[in-house]
């Protein structure tokens, strides 16, 4: 009796731990076979761009994002720390582009250590220290740019934004870097195997000597530096420093990356390429959506079940 | 009054969790006017009988009755209404709430439909002077001490009109002066005619204020009977389950017999008077590097926090010195780059990384050593797990199997290969062969002895009183956080043992009085309360996810030591 008990739930265990692990490619192929089948227009080179382009940012936030939700967190300053470099790029423009570029990432480093430390030090948790930033972020990069939108005329920096390298687009090719190096991270170094036990078990790590704290604060810092860059992108392809417009809710389409990428809330388990699937998939999903001419509003409600699936594959139901 | 009808009784009760059998076939009567004492080891089958006394299991087997009629608790909320009251040491009232909301929750007096604050902290007010009990009913009940809060929750429960009350461990967060409140609010419960359920450690505490008691070991009942009948060292034997003079079974164990290692020189490490961890109050521990020291007590001793408070996973007052240099209080890096590595007893918790691999488990506290520049070393750490998987026999599909699939007894030994894997000089190892099957068990007896004899200094914390005189080379006994005894060399008998376990206090021994017990300043973390129905099941997953181990589900709420341990760790 036990023994059937016992195959029948571990059976329904592997079927959920299947669509957690792979859910997201196979979403992703069935969207595209069916915009192939459907959607006029749909296999060109034209239209691949524009979908990765629009994707990128936002995996290069969700890369950071999925560390910080690896340790069991979550970094909800993100979209303010984008509209931070918003600001900050346009003022610092006359010193040259390299130096507007490096404020704004060393901002957000700087931001990001303090999500950190207000987590690792103060025990903090991690939903409620870096909704601070969410609100007080954006408002200080509304009053550093004065509430206005300010226009970037600085070649080196629209180039970021829409230029080509060996015909990728430049946004797309810093995105597939970052991609390649996090996953290298989080495979191959200490930090990254920490990482991922400290989310885990963290009492665990502590017991067993481990600088959970460093980690922790590593871990936000990656992440606020990686949502300077998005903002330095975003930046560089609007053509114009929008604080009040730039990464809004894209804590929210970070974590949805994440989480459909099959990234457990739970932490312990850092998936870095479901991470970049899941937002293709999102991106994908609009644009079919869009594509076939119904409204965005239909989009988000198809992006809210896509969530509720995703989050109700993940959860922790492994018999630890 | 021993005649009378039972208020509660259990009748051939069983309990399983997973096929393991946490209650097997346990019969049990409380009788109105008594205060009954349940007493065991660590997964005993205290917390699972408590459990399903108050509705949060259901049995599997056997017959609840409640004043002779069959009853079946399928909620919290059914035992309450049929009068049983519960007392947790840690589940919660509501501390942002006043004392006499807390009193009166969920049955608030009304007036049109409005709870009738007036009425409230009146009656409030009488019930706790009736007990002697002077507190503002108005304050949060948070902004209280630990004790004051304990005697709500029992106020409560004595105002519901109880017929029951259970208290699991009401003592062992208070000071001996709120200790004496408590017992005297317990009388007037006792003179009342209400049956009273106490779960303690303590022996003194049994003696002082219990008239029987039931002693459950490995989900059986042992005996039940009049407590005056039994002395001391009959409780305890009955709670090990080795009886004095018993002579020691040969081969129950795999530690090398007889020959005793006669580790000389300079101790490695010592620790001295530690105090100021949870329940260590006045420890003093020194081990010669290849000498196994074990260290004794009863659950709720110290024992586990004693060597927490080494590692610095618990903070402590007191000295730890590793050949001569101190170590930083708080600081397990530190202690862990002098030498000094910890098996911890709860394995789920405190242990193993669950999703991760068996070589990223055994590698964990050594990465820095199998890296270079913070690139992990692959290589290196093959070499590293191959050994040790070797060495220990670690039974996995292969290092990249995920520990939680493996059996209790390998993920021990992968947790043994992290540590020894660190290179350490002084081993604590907190119930190292606990919930592990006998083989696992023998195995890791053996290597104990082998690591010792490799010069090793080991700390060897077991309730097997017989792990101890076969494994140790010198026992300290503790009591209540106070080194109360050390055997050494031929000392070390199952016999001395159960005696010093056992030993009335001195009479000098009084702790000393903490003044302004009834309302302790400090923000109490620990709570005390009459459970509520969500409160009881917020306490169930932690046992329903006791995969098959009695001990991990007896752990639930029997044994705060983890639960406290984890948050002073992770702070």
């Amino acid at each position: 009796m036990t023994a059937t008990l016992t195959r029948s739930t571990a059976d329904r265990a592997q079927i959920g731990e299947w669509a957690q692990r792979y859910g997201v490619y196979a979403a992703v192929v069935v969207l595209l076979l069916f915009n192939i089948a459907f959607t006029a227009n749909f296999l060109s080179v034209a239209n691949f761009r524009t979908q990765l382009v629009q994707a990128a940012p936002v995996v290069i936030v969700a890369l950071g994002m999925a560390l910080v939700i690896g340790t069991e967190g979550v970094d909800l300053s993100v979209g303010s720390i984008m509209a931070l470099s918003a600001a900050l790029v346009p003022l610092y423009l006359g010193y040259g582009a390299a130096v507007a570029v490096i404020v704004a990432l060393v901002v957000g480093l700087l931001a990001g250590t303090f999500n950190g430390l207000l987590v690792a030090r103060l025990g903090i948790q991690p939903i409620v220290a870096t909704l601070a930033l969410l609100v007080g972020g954006r408002g200080l990069a509304l009053l550093i740019a004065g509430g206005q939108l300010v226009d970037v005329r600085d070649p080196a920096l629209l180039f970021l934004g829409d230029g080509d390298v060996a015909g990728i687009p430049v946004v797309v090719l810093i995105a597939a870097v970052l991609a390649v190096l996090t996953g290298l991270v989080v495979a191959g170094t200490t930090f990254g195997r920490r990482l991922v036990a400290v989310g885990d078990n963290r009492v665990a790590c502590i017991l067993a000597g481990l600088p959970v704290r460093r980690v922790l604060v590593g871990v936000y810092a990656i992440s606020g530096t990686l949502a300077a860059l998005a903002g330095v992108l975003a930046t560089a392809r609007l053509g114009a420093g929008d604080p009040a417009n730039t990464g809004l809710l894209f804590e929210l389409s970070a974590i949805t990356a994440v989480v459909v990428g099959g990234t457990p809330l739970s932490g312990g388990q850092v998936r870095i390429l479901g991470t970049v699937a899941g937002a293709l998939l999102m991106q994908l999903l609009r644009a079919t959506l869009i594509k076939n001419n119904l409204p965005d509003s239909v989009a988000q409600m198809v992006q809210a079940v896509i969530i509720i699936v995703a989050v109700y594959a993940a959860r922790d139901r492994s018999s630890r | 009054m021993q005649q009378q009808e039972p208020v509660l009784e259990l009748v051939d009760g069983v309990k399983q969790f997973l096929g393991t059998r946490a209650l097997d076939g346990v019969s049990f009567a409380l009788r109105p006017g008594e205060i009954h004492a349940l007493v065991g080891e660590n997964g005993a089958g205290k917390s699972t009988l408590i459990k399903v006394l108050t509705g949060v299991h259901r049995l599997d087997g056997g017959d609840l009755r409640v004043r002779g009629e069959s009853a079946s608790f399928g909620r919290p909320i059914d035992a309450q209404r049929a009068g049983i009251s519960t007392i947790y040491q840690e589940v919660n009232l509501v501390p942002l709430r006043s004392v006499a909301a807390n009193v009166f929750l969920g049955r608030q007096p009304r007036r049109y439909g409005i709870v009738d604050r007036r009425r409230m902290y009146e009656e409030t007010r009488e019930l706790m002077a009736g007990y002697g009990i002077d507190v503002d009913v108005r304050r949060p009940l948070g902004t209280l001490g630990v004790g004051a809060q304990q005697m709500v929750a029992l106020a409560r429960a004595a105002s519901v009109r109880a017929d029951v009350v259970i208290m699991d461990e009401p003592t062992s967060s208070l000071e001996p002066r709120e200790v004496e409140t408590l017992f005297s609010v317990i009388d007037r419960l006792h003179a009342d005619g209400v049956a009273i359920l106490f779960v303690s450690h303590r022996l003194d505490e049994l003696y002082r204020i219990c008239d029987r008691v039931t002693v459950l070991r490995d989900g059986k009942l042992v005996h039940s009977g009049a407590l005056a009948d039994l002395s001391r060292l009959e409780l305890v034997s009955l709670m090990l389950g080795r009886s004095v003079g018993e002579v020691r079974a040969h081969g129950a164990t795999r530690f090398a017999e007889g020959e005793r290692r006669h580790a000389d020189g300079e101790p490695i490490l010592r620790a001295e008077h530690l105090g100021g961890a949870p329940r260590v109050r006045d420890v003093s521990v020194t081990i010669r590097p290849g000498e196994v020291v074990g260290l004794a007590g009863l659950l709720g001793s110290g024992r586990s926090e004693t060597a927490r408070a080494i590692l610095g996973a618990l903070p402590r007052r007191g000295e730890v010195t590793v050949s001569g240099r101190p170590l930083p209080s708080g600081n397990v890096a530190a202690a862990m780059r002098a030498g000094v590595s910890m098996l911890a007893e709860d394995r789920k918790t405190d242990g193993i990384v669950p999703h991760l691999s068996v070589r990223e488990n055994i590698v964990l506290a050594a990465l820095p050593q199998l890296s270079r520049h913070g690139v992990v070393s692959k290589a290196r750490q093959d070499r590293v797990v191959a050994t040790f998987m070797k060495r220990l026999r670690i039974k996995a599909s292969g290092p990249e199997q995920k520990v939680a699939e493996l059996s209790g007894g390998n993920q021990q030994k992968v947790l043994l290969a992290r540590w020894l894997a660190a290179k350490p000089r002084v081993l604590l190892l907190d119930e190292p062969t606990r919930g592990i099957d006998i083989g696992a068990k023998a195995e890791v007896q053996t290597l104990v002895d082998e690591l010792a004899a490799d010069g090793l200094a080991v700390l060897l914390i077991s309730s097997e009183t017989e792990e101890l005189v076969a494994g140790a080379d010198r026992v300290i006994v503790l009591r209540d956080g106070v080194t109360e005894a050390e055997l050494q060399g031929a000392e070390v008998t199952a016999d001395a043992l159960l005696r010093a376990i056992a030993a009335e206090p001195p009479e000098d021994a009084e702790p000393p009085e903490t003044p302004e017990s009834g309302e302790a300043p400090e923000a109490a973390v620990t709570e005390t309360a009459v459970t509520e129905t969500g409160a009881a099941e917020a306490r169930e997953p932690a046992a329903a996810e006791a995969a098959g181990s009695r001990e991990v589900a007896d752990s639930g709420n029997a044994d705060v030591d983890p639960a406290t341990a984890r948050t002073e760790a992770s702070r």
